[in-house]
This record gives C-alpha cells, structure tokens and sequence, in this order.
C-alpha cells in the first residue's frame, strides 16, 4: 500500500546518485566558504533590518522615498555587519575546537531560530518600547542580552568572546562617532547610546549560535556522505 | 530532600493526569475547546484589527467639539470620538462645462475654461468674511513641506491656508495658467513614475479621482469636476453656513438636491509603512522558520503533520486565551498585537510539547497506551515544571521593571504561558494518547499476519525466544520490525517531495501568485477594473474606498508602469505643428465623430460624499506632506458644497492658448486600448518574471535546507575511493594509510567466538576450528586442531586443503595486500554449499560415538580428498548435495577413534559439538561446548590441557577471571570453576604434540605446569530460563537471563548477592567494569543502571523499540545499541539521552569503546568510528572488498587501541591511528 511504495521510492532515491552540490560542500576551503557568504548574507540582513527599526523610531510617517533613503544613507553599515557576522560566526565553531569544549547545549535549528527571533525582539524592544530613562534601558537590554546568552549558549568561552567583541565593537563605534562618520541622535555614553554594547553581546551570541550550527550542519553533510559511502 | 519529595510528588501528580487524559480523551478535548472558546469570548469585543479609517455622522445643526472626558450615556459614539479633530476639511465640489457645446470648439476647450474659473472661485472664498472673521483665521495653517518633497514646492502651499485646488499647478495665478501652453503636461508632469502606494498630487489637488476630472482630451461626457479643498483648524458654523450661501448664490446649481445635514469624522488607525512592515514580515519568518525546526522533530508517532498542528494550535490557542483573559480582567491590549505576537510565540514556544511527545513515544512500546502516556509525563514532569518556573521567574523580573510596554507584555506573557501549560497538560497530551493509541493499532494490523500466533502485548509480557543458539545478535532480524517504522525513516528529500505532493504545495504557491498578480493588476489599473470596482463597493460598504483592500504589501515589491503616466505621454509629442490656417481648416473640414450635445451638469446622490472614492489614504498623504500625522486621530468632513459653472463657447473660444489649436486629431481609442495592453503585457511579463523567481527561490532554498540524507539507507553502497576521505568539522582529515584492516585469514567458515586477552586473540568458527593470532602482528600462532592430522574434518574436505599449509598460509595471507593461495577454488566451493552451515552446527554432541564406522568414515574420507585433488577446477563434483553430506557427516564423526593410539581420549577435544563460548586469559583458551563440555587449550602450543565433562547442558558462556572459569548453560545453571596449576611431577596428562618447543613460552603457564579443572560451585537455579549473558569483572559474576532478571554473584564464593528486577523483557546485554558500572539492556528496550554495591536500581530508561543489543559505557556516559539500528548514548548519572545516532537498516549490533571519546561501531562490512562529544562519523573504515552481505557482528577493542572484528569467515585487525587517540 502507501507504505510500500513509500519505501520503492525510497529505493529509487537512494540509488540516485549524488549530486555536485555534496560533492562540493564536504570541500573544507568550500565548506568555510559556504559558510562565511551565509553568515555574511544574514549579517546584511538582519543589519538591514534592525537598521530599519533603529530609522523607524524618529519617523511617524513615510514619505514615498524613504526606503531609498534607508539603502543610500549608510551603504557601508550592512557590509560591515555582514563581515563582523561571517567572522564571529566563523570564529565560535574554531573556538570551540581550540578549547575542546565543544558546545553542548540543544544544537538545533529551532533554538537558533529562537535565539534569532529574541535577538530581533531586543532590537524592537530597544526601538520601541518607551522607557522613563536611558539608566533603565540600558539595564533592561543588558539582563535581556544575558538572559539569551544563558538560555542560548550558556558556555564560558562564548560569554567572554561575546563581552570581548561587544568592548571592541563599542570602542570602534565611538571612535566612527568621534571622527564624525555618522553620530547619534542623543548620546549617553560618550558619544553613542549606552545600550549599544548589549546590542552588540546579543548580536555575538546570536550570529555565534548560527556559526556554530552551521558549521555543525556542514559538517553532517559530509559525514552523511562518508556515511553513505 | 524537600526536593525530591516535591519531585515525586509532581512526578505522581503527572502520572495521575497522564491516566486521566488517556482513558477519557473525548471529554477531555471537549472540556478544552469549550474552555478555549470561552477565554476567547471577550475578543469578540475588540475592534478587528486593520489600519483601515472608521467612520462616524453626526449631524451638523448640533455639533460641538466631542469633550476628552466622554460621557458613557452615548453608546453608539466610538471611544476615539474625543477632543477636537485634526482639520475640518470643507470641500467645495465644482462641476463645469462648455455649455452649448459647439463643433467649432477644440477638445483642450471641454476643461481650459471651466479650469480658468478656479481662480475666480477661490479668490471669492479667500475673500469671504463673516462678521469680520476671514479664511485666514480659521483655516488650519500650515507651515515648511517635509524636506523630501522639494520638488512639490511649487505646488502645494507652504506657510498659508492649506488650501489646495487644480489652481495650485499655476501658483494660484490666473496669468501663468492662461500662458500655459499644455494644461495636461503641467498636470501630469507632477504625476510619479511607478506604481504608487499613496495618493498621486493630481488626486490631492482635483480631490476627485482621475478618471473622474474630465481634465482630458477624450472626455465624452465634456464636464469637468474637481474641489477647492480647505481644511479649518476651528469650526465656525456660521461662517461656513455663510460662504455656503454665498457660492450658492453666485453659482446657483439647478436640482442640486445634496443632503448637507452630515458631517463624517473619519479616524484613521497607525499606519504601518513599508518600514515598519519589513521587520515585522522579518520576525514572522523567523517565527515560522522556528515552529517549521521545531514540529519537524516530531518523529515516531503515526501522524506526524496531525501532532505538529496540534502543537500550533496549543500556541496559538493558549495565545488566544492570554488576549482573552486580559481583556475580560479589563486590561485592553495597547501593544500592536501583530508585532509582539511572533516574540510571545517564542516566548512560550513549542519546547515542552515536543519534550512531551518524545517522552511518552520512547516509554516501552508493550505497554498499554494510558500507561505510556502516564509514564511519558512523569518522567518529564520534573523538567517541565522546572523550565516553567523559571520562565515565570523571568517574566517577572521583566515585570518589575515597570517599563508600561514590558509590564504589558510580561502580563500576556504569563498569562499565555499558563495557558499554553493548561493546554499542553489537556488538549495536547490528550491528542497524543490519541495518536498513540492509532499508531498501536496500525503496528498491530501489520503485524498480526506475521506474528498472528503471538498473544496480545501485556505489560511484560514473556517473549517466547528460541532456545537453542547462543545469544548473538543477528542484525538480520531487523527486517521484521522494519516496516513498521519505514515511513518515519524516509529520506528528507522524499520527504519534502511528498509532502509537497500531500499539499499540493505548489499549486498552492501558484495560485496565490495568482491571485496577488491579479490584484496588482487591480491596482494598477490597466483596464479601468478598479473603478468599476471601487464604484461598485462604495455603493455596498459604508466605509467607501476604505473597505478595499489595501495592497500595502504586495504593491511596492513589484514595480510597474503607472497607467496614467504612461497615458500622460500621449498629448505631449507633437509630431507636426501645423500652421494656424491649416489647422483651422482641418478642424473646419474635419467629420465630426461625436455627435454634438450640449454637456448636461448633473447633481446626484454619488456626488455627496466624493471623498470616498478617493484613496483612504487621501486625507494622511495630504497631512504627512506637512508633517502632520494622522494616525490615531480623526479629521471632520464638513458636507460639500456644490458650485455650477456654466460656461459660454464663446468664452472658451477666449481664453484659449494660442497653441491648443495646435493640437492633432485626438488619436483613438484604439491606441490607448493599445497603450493599456502594454501595461497589460509589462504587468504580465513581471509576473511571470516574479513567479520564474520564486520558483528558484524555493528551488535554492530546497537545495540549502534539503540536501542531506541524499539517499539515506541507501542499499548499494559505493566504494569509497581514495583520496575521496571526509574531513571532519574542522577540517581534520585523518590519513588514510593508517586506517587500513589487516584481514586474518585461514577460518574456512562464519567466525562464530572470538575472544581476546590483548596480547593473543583466539577465534573460533563454525567448523570448530580455533585459531589463536597474534593480537599485536596478525601472525597466526595456532590452529586447534591441528588439520595436519587430518583426523578433525568433521565437515568437509577443504579441512584438509587447509590443513597443507596451515602455518603458512596464516602468515602469508596476513601480510598485506593479501595473497592467497588458493584462492580459485574455495569461494566456489562456499558459494556451492550454502547448505552446510546449519548442518554443521546442529549439536551432535547428544550422538555417542560409533567405534564401528570409524574406517569407513576415514575411507570416504581419503576418496574425497583425491577426488579435490583431481577436480580441482570443478569442486562441484566431489561435493554432493546435503543428504549425502550429513551421511558423511555421520562417517566422519567415526574419524575420532582413528586418532593415533597413543593420544587418550580425554586428552582429545570434543569436536563434535560446536564451541558455544569462549574465553583467553593468559595462553589459556577456555572454551564452553555445546555438550556441556569445558575445555582449556594452551594457546601458544594448540594442546588441550584439561577438560572437565560435569556439565551435560550446553555451555552458553563463559567468564574467566583470575583463576575462576565460571560457566552458564543452557539449563539456567551457572558452574564455578577453579583452575588451578601445580607444578608437573611427571608428564603423565601433558601430550602435546612435538616439534613446537620453539614457540615462545607463555606469560602465565608453562607448558610443563599441569592444570587441572575443578568445579567448584553448581548453582543449578540461578535461574528460571537459559542464562543469555554473562559477564565477570571486579570480583562479581553477572548474569543475565530470559527470565528478566539480572543476577549478581561474588566471584570467590559463587555466592548470589544480589537479584536485580526491573526489566520486562528478557536481558540481552549486561555492561561491568572494573569500576563496579553495571548496566543491563533487555529486549524490552530498557536500560537499567544497577549500583552493584547495594543493588538497588540507580537509573531505568527506554531507549530502543526493540532488543537493546549492545551496551558499553565509558566515564561519563552510556552507550546501547538496539535493534531498531539507533545508537543511543545517555548521560550516566542522569539517565537522560544526550543523542542518538541512526544507522542503516541492518548493520551490525557491535559496539566497542576505545577511548573516552571515541567509539566504535560495526555495520554492513564496515567499522565506524565515532566522536562521543559530538556524535560525529569520524571514519568509516571498510574491511573487504566484498563485503556487501557481511556485517559485524563482534568487535573486541584490544588495550593497544585496535580493535578485532570478526567478519565472514575473516577476522579484521583494524589498528587505530594514533591521531584519532589525540582527540580525547
């Protein structure tokens, strides 16, 4: 019946043979490839995204014009936070091998997705929600990027890498800031908003998750592979 | 210990409900969808949500300003009805034509003139004052434009009235409009390119719709209609009241009958543009791609799309009812709904529902549904309700951070999760126990033809298994069970294939393609449907144009040509002007098409309300030029005020333009048919364009998300080649040169025992051959017997084939690449003779001896052997088929008493029972027979030592340690064994044979000691049924039986300390180590941990559906192997399952430990090699060249990190390189 002939295609395609695309991924250079451009891809756009939300805040009303005003303002933030995400994500997975810690904690696409979807949530809640003062914000932000980072990661290495990178990040913005690349519209914290280094750590952990798995799931491919073989 | 208390209790508590939801699952699902839509009642109350505007009249005679504070007497008066609204907007419709129409007037006259006007009529409203109160001082003033809209400078006024009319495209002056050569150019050249999602300025200035202007050079109707707009900060009834009356009574409309008794406040909801639109679309597909990872982990149930579904509608529901509950408690959600709803999903998410099924699918499948159910909560209730505290606990601190938003979305939050803990507990266990209970029945329906004289499962039932053969797992009865989870274990891509075959899935895609191209086709109008359409829904729905759709969405993803731009080209070129003269006569000569009629100026009810054809969002384009936003706040539309104009042909005929005359013959209609289908065409063409695109997209996305489990189980498996090897996460490749097996070879048939003390390595096969190699070389020391003598061939004459060169053939054929001598013939012999295995096997150790047929058996003997020798190339011959093989059989069990006379008896191993067991300490090899004998060889020298005969049952294994030999048999009865060695005072039991001296001697025997057997202890019930495992380590002898109980012993004393209960199933592995771990595996597929010390039972879990077959343990965690070809590793203090690995259908069984990290596994003619803190294939290393059939079946891991597996009638010595080692 149903089952039978579940089973006869199944037949049929495990004898179908593989294609160039497995062939390809279990190259390592191609493997590390494949990787950075995705984690590249979803560095632009969740920097698009989120920038979209950060824009929205000032904003009541939408002239006709203002998404190609989004995508002319700035043209090298995404590029720059698509870089950062395919070296973080990239950077996580080696980390761990390094350490030889590797990461234990519910490796699957749901929780990553989860971890995504807070991430974003963050940002909206930092664009968003009225807050009495910047103090309240800022503390709010930080035991929420905490509070992804223990539902979501949980491990030593990925808290220090994720603080470490969130210091630089800041250092970096306000030095973009200082020389006057682009500015915020009210400073807190010297010149940038104090909750930034908690957007930052948040956006660590998340795009380390994704490294991790991906570099999880590039690696079953070609384990399937050899598997098969 | 408060904890563990409260721990069993929830653990009852849970086990209690599981009961209940499963013996009543109707009324409990009832019970749920009444509750359900009882919390969702007070949604019903709240306002659908949509950004459209609402609408509410008031009558103007009585109109005041609404007060913030609204008295609650008024029903019917919307709660936004408060305070003053943005703008009263005035609209003064006028309507003008030509009138008589003439046929000398040009077609730019049907709309120069009655345009000309608007400049008489505005400056008669600038100029109204009533009772010294001017326009100036009550229109709403407004001041700069938004700095995007430079190019609207000219148009709209700035720091003024805001008073917008088609007078504004000429600066409001009359001397720029009459030198205006091309009206319509000036008209159209502020129209945007593209598909535009707000209003377009010509609507904003005529405020009537375009098509219905009658500013155009085909306008048959030859009236043109458009409105001064005003909008007034403050409402002053009289003044309005008064300059109603005065352009009433200088442009009186005959049979006007408009109702100006009305005014409309029309408020608008939040906006959501593009902007806000794109994260929110970004938060839904992240929450989709969320509930998409999870439900796909729903596995092993019947109906996998059905538990997924219910999981959402748990969400989704338990969603439903936090809304609802808030409302009901009086607290009106502020939040837009729509963009926190995707993070309260996640908040709550799908976890423990997914726990849930998980658990209760891997409790044992023989139990009876309520119980699984029961059993499946309470093993998790303790993790459910510790994930749940700690969400509360979360969700409160973000409560007390009293931000109003966070408290708001704390509040559903935990109302939601309450919720979604209720459902989960009712609803969701409920549909499981549903589920459980059919996919029970479709296992039985399925399986009932094979097993149909099996009694219906009971909570333990006792499995009827065959007694005789030893207990090894044959992988081979996996294709019994197979089936009923075949349909879980498709390959992803079928999968995806068939489940876009169930749905329909791409139908679906393309219809609502479709239907979203249609709808762009509605927008951008290329065939007037749109009017038609907006004309027909503001007829039917109050809220006018409001009620259309709005294409927020879709419209500004897909460019296209607007039709009106694309239109407005038309007048422009000018492919010849004419001379003036020529003109006139052509236009003198030129046959009048349209027959002339003078325009009649009609009023009607349609022209009411003019507004509401307009797009809604007209009146937010209008204010968000001026920064002024118009969400959440409401504008008051006064009635409009209707002004005729009646225009001369002579006055037409004067204010024309010098060049309007200039104009061609209006082209026809069929070019603007033409121009229309062109934008039909474009339209087209981007949709299929669009549509081409999605199908790559998905295509792309397939191909990213899908492309693993390419061909799972796949049944041909591809050699791997060289050079081909998998690298590993991080690129770690391990060098193929060394991995390679080194094959033993020299069995003639299946390698039935095998047995190891590290340095040697003793493997016994069918043909009761036993050969003892070299552990660290491959060398192959010892054949026992010695076929030399050619007195042990009990099955067959290539025995003595092998007997020619048995030492060298051993130590040639190890050495790699194998050469082998004879290779020609003996596969064909095997592939002759499958036949003969049973046979061999059978026990003939019950058949005495015949001394009478011994020479005849040793004649047929010697005749086969020369018909071999003669036939070499054809080996059929010399081999009958089976009858006439049992009858040699029988004579060659003659060949014993022909052994050379000075060899007694005893000291000659029984060869005619086969070797059940086997075991090597030192250069001892104990072997346990199937006639109940035991018998302990020197390994180095192939002598028996000893053998004891106590024993009639059939020995089923054998543990040495030390110098206990301890055996099981068939009868449940379990012997204790003391060998003991004293030093040789004569040579009288030592009858080695000679010439082997040079052998090395032995680590823990000399040859010249004198070992002897005793037995020590019977345990003659040790217990009810056949004892199927049996292992030694630390001091305790445990032992493992069909009888479902595992059995402790103390080595010394053979005395019993301890009966383990807890399986309900026979046991089938049994793990002890120097550490005292003891686990045990059944065929019920539990796994036991025992703490051997007290006994008591330390964890119990279900691991396999089916026989565990399998179980090894390292430091930290548990590893089992069950015949449902999953590897299962546990943690071992916790019990809980850290991951699974599946393997093909029908690999072997074998698991071996090498380090803490690393493992081993057998399968189809292959070793793999695992990383335990990843559950990463490391390497799979194959052992033959025609190894399809064949599957491992043992695997010993020797202490210098080979490991030894038997496979066919080969052993495979597989060195682990020392890389591997580094991992751990």
């Amino acid at each position: 019946d149903d089952d039978s002939t579940e089973f006869n295609d199944e037949l049929g395609g495990a004898l179908m043979r593989r294609g160039p695309y497995i062939s390809m991924i279990t190259n390592r250079t191609m493997n590390v490839l494949i990787r950075a451009a995705m984690l590249f891809m979803v560095g632009v756009f969740l920097a698009l995204v989120l920038n979209l939300l950060q824009v929205q805040r000032n904003v009541t009303l939408f002239p006709p014009d203002v998404i190609s005003s989004i995508f002319s303002s700035a043209w090298w933030v995404p590029p720059c936070c698509g870089t950062a995400a395919a070296l973080i994500g990239l950077l996580y997975p080696c980390m761990d091998r390094r350490l030889g810690e590797p990461h234990k904690l519910k490796r699957e696409w749901s929780n990553v997705m989860r971890c995504v979807a807070v991430f974003v949530g963050i940002n909206h809640a930092s664009a968003k929600v009225d807050f009495a003062n910047n103090v309240q914000l800022s503390l709010t932000l930080a035991a929420l990027s905490v509070g992804l980072w223990w539902t979501f990661d949980r491990s030593r290495s990925g808290f220090g890498l994720g603080v470490v990178i969130a210091i630089l990040a800041t250092l970096a913005t306000q030095l973009l800031v200082y020389n006057g690349v682009f500015q915020y519209t009210s400073p807190d914290f010297l010149y940038i908003r104090s909750w930034l280094p908690c957007i930052f750590f948040a956006g660590v952990i998340t795009v380390g998750n994704i490294g991790r798995q991906l570099a999880l799931y590039e690696y079953k491919v070609s384990q399937e592979k050899t598997h098969q073989d | 210990m408060p904890l563990k208390r409260l721990r069993q209790n929830i653990s009852a508590a849970f086990y209690r409900h599981g009961l209940l939801c499963a013996s009543y699952p109707v009324p409990i699902i009832l019970f749920t969808s009444a509750s359900i839509l009882t919390c969702c009642y007070p949604l019903l109350k709240l306002p659908l949500p949509g950004t459209g505007p609402v609408e509410f009249t008031t009558g103007v005679r009585d109109y005041s300003i609404p007060s913030h504070e609204s008295p609650g007497d008024l029903s019917e008066r919307p709660d936004w009805y408060q305070g003053p609204p943005v703008a009263y907007i005035q609209q003064v419709l006028v309507k003008a034509a030509v009138s008589p129409w003439d046929n000398s007037l040009v077609p730019v006259d049907v709309f120069r003139s009655p345009l000309g006007r608007v400049f008489s009529v505005l400056e008669e409203i600038r100029n109204h004052v009533y009772t010294d109160r001017s326009l100036e001082a009550l229109c709403l003033q407004v001041t700069d434009l938004l700095p995007g809209l430079r190019r609207m400078q000219a148009v709209l006024p700035e720091h003024g009235c805001l008073l917008v009319s088609p007078g504004n495209y000429w600066q409001n002056r009359r001397d720029l409009f009459d030198a205006d050569p091309d009206l319509l150019k000036t008209v159209h050249q502020h129209e945007p390119k593209g598909l535009h999602t707000s209003a377009t300025l010509k609507d904003l200035l005529f405020g009537v719709p375009g098509k219905q202007t009658g500013v155009s050079l085909y306008n048959k109707k030859r009236v043109v209609t458009y409105t001064i707009t005003i909008a007034l900060s403050s409402y002053d009834a009289r003044f309005v009241a008064s300059l109603r009356a005065r352009l009433k009574q200088l442009h009186p409309s005959a049979n006007c009958t408009l109702r100006e008794d009305h005014m409309v406040h029309v408020h608008f909801k939040e906006e959501i543009g593009i902007a806000e639109l794109i994260p929110l679309v970004t938060t839904y597909i992240i929450l989709f791609a969320y509930i998409y990872f999870s439900t796909r982990k729903i596995d092993m149930v019947k109906s996998k799309w059905g538990l997924a579904l219910a999981a959402v509608v748990t969400v989704l529901s338990s969603l439903l009812m936090s809304v609802g509950l808030c409302t009901l408690f009086g607290l009106t959600p502020t939040l837009n709904g729509g963009e926190i709803f995707p993070y309260l999903v996640v908040v709550i998410g799908l976890e423990n529902v997914l726990v849930l099924t998980k658990s209760v699918v891997s409790t044992p499948v023989d139990l009876e549904v309520k119980l699984r159910i029961a059993q499946g909560l309470s093993n998790e209730s303790w993790s459910i309700m510790k994930n749940m505290a700690t969400e509360l606990c979360i969700i409160l601190i973000g409560y007390f951070t009293f931000v109003p938003a966070i408290q708001e979305f704390c509040l559903f939050a935990v109302v939601g999760l309450v919720s979604d803990f209720f459902l989960q507990m009712f609803f969701f266990t409920t549909v499981l126990s549903i589920d459980i209970r059919r996919m029970e029945l479709a296992d039985l329906n399925r399986r009932l033809p094979a097993e149909a004289g099996m009694p219906p499962p009971k909570p333990g039932p006792l499995r009827p298994r065959e007694t005789p053969p030893p207990p090894r797992p044959s992988p081979h009865t996996i294709t019994l069970q197979a089936p009923a989870f075949r349909n879980l274990r498709l390959p992803k891509r079928l999968r995806v294939v068939y489940f876009l075959a169930r749905t329909r899935l791409a139908q679906r895609i393309i219809m609502v393609g479709t239907v979203i191209w249609i709808g762009i086709l509605v927008y951008t109008d290329p065939a007037g449907l749109r009017t038609l359409l907006a004309a027909q829904v503001s007829e039917q729905s109050p809220l006018g144009e409001a009620g259309l759709p709005p294409h927020l969405g879709v419209a500004p993803v897909f460019p296209g040509r607007d039709p009106t731009s694309t239109l407005s080209v038309l007048p422009a070129p000018e492919p010849t002007p004419l001379p003036e003269n020529q003109s006139q006569g052509h236009r003198a000569a030129r046959p009048e098409v349209v027959p002339v009629s003078s325009p009649q100026i009609t009023w009607g009810p349609e022209d009411e309300e003019l507004w509401r054809r307009l797009s809604f969002r007209h009146w937010p384009a209008l204010f968000s030029y001026y920064n002024i936003t118009l969400a959440k706040r409401y504008i008051s539309i006064l009635p409009v005020i209707p002004v005729t104009l009646h225009l001369s042909p002579q006055e037409a005929i004067d204010t024309r333009h010098p060049q309007d005359t200039h104009h061609a013959p209006p082209p026809s209609i069929k070019t603007s048919d033409l121009q229309a289908d062109l934008t039909l065409y474009k339209v087209a063409a981007l949709g299929l364009f669009a549509g081409v695109v999605l199908v790559l997209l998905l295509f792309c996305l397939y191909r990213v998300l899908c492309p693993r489990n390419y061909g799972q189980n796949g049944v041909p498996h591809g050699r791997r080649r060289r050079g081909d090897l998998p690298c590993d996460e991080y690129g770690y490749s391990p060098p193929i040169s060394e991995i390679s097996p080194l094959l033993l070879r020299g069995h003639s048939m299946d390698i039935e025992c095998l047995a190891s003390d590290g340095m040697l390595l003793a493997s016994c096969c069918l043909a009761r051959q036993i050969r003892v190699w070299d552990a660290q070389t491959g060398d192959c020391l010892t054949v026992i017997p010695n076929n030399g003598l050619r007195r042990s061939s009990s099955s067959g004459c290539w025995e003595h084939r092998d007997g020619w060169d048995h030492i060298g053939a051993c130590e040639a054929e190890n050495i790699f690449p194998i050469r082998r001598r004879t290779t020609p013939a003996r596969p064909a012999l095997f592939g002759d003779q499958p036949d003969l295995t049973p046979l061999i096997d059978t026990n003939f150790g019950s058949l005495p001896p015949s001394q009478t047929l011994s020479s005849s058996g040793f004649d047929f003997g010697g005749l086969v052997e020369k018909a071999y020798q003669e036939h070499e190339t054809s080996p059929t011959l010399a081999f009958p088929p089976s009858p006439p093989a049992s009858q040699q059989r029988r004579r060659s069990l003659g060949d014993q008493p022909v052994l050379p006379p000075e060899l007694p008896p005893q000291n000659n191993g029984d060869w005619d029972s086969s070797v059940w067991a086997m075991e090597l300490r030192g250069n001892l090899i104990a072997t346990g027979r199937s006639s109940g004998k035991l018998e302990l060889w020197d390994a180095v020298e192939g002598s028996l030592r000893c053998s004891n005969e106590d024993g009639v049952s059939g020995i089923t294994a054998l543990a040495f340690l030390n110098n206990r030999i301890v055996a099981a048999r068939l009868n449940g009865s379990l012997d204790f064994f003391t060998v003991e060695i004293t030093k040789p005072l004569g040579l009288l039991q030592y009858r080695g044979p000679p010439g082997r001296g040079s052998l090395p001697p032995s680590p823990c025997y000399s040859s010249e000691d004198v070992i002897s057997c005793q037995l020590t202890r019977s345990v003659q019930c040790a217990h009810q049924k056949q004892i199927t495992v049996l292992k030694a380590a630390a001091g305790r002898v445990v032992t493992g039986s069909q009888d479902h109980t595992v059995r402790v012993y103390r080595l010394e004393d053979s005395c019993c300390l301890f009966t383990l209960q807890g399986h309900s199933g026979g046991i089938t592995a049994i793990y002890i180590d120097q550490t005292m771990v003891l686990a045990s595996g059944g065929q019920d597929g539990t796994i036991c941990v025992w703490d051997v010390l007290t006994g008591s039972r330390v964890s119990h879990v279900y691991g396999h559906r089916g026989d565990v077959t399998s179980l090894v343990c390292t430091t930290s965690c548990i590893i089992s192997s069950g015949l449902d070809d999953l590897i299962c590793i546990w943690d071992r203090s916790t019990g809980i399952k850290l991951y699974s690995i599946q393997q093909e259908v029908g690999c072997g069984a074998s698991l071996g430990v090498i380090s803490e990290s690393l493992l081993v596994t057998g399968g189809q003619g292959c070793v793999s090699f695992w990383d335990l803190n990843y559950g990463d294939l490391l390497q799979t290393v194959y052992l033959g060249q025609s190894s399809e059939g064949q599957s491992v079946r043992q695997l010993l891991v020797l202490d210098n990190a080979a490991i030894v597996c038997d496979f066919g009638n080969e052993l495979s010595l597989v060195y682990v390189p020392s890389v591997l080692e580094k991992l751990d």
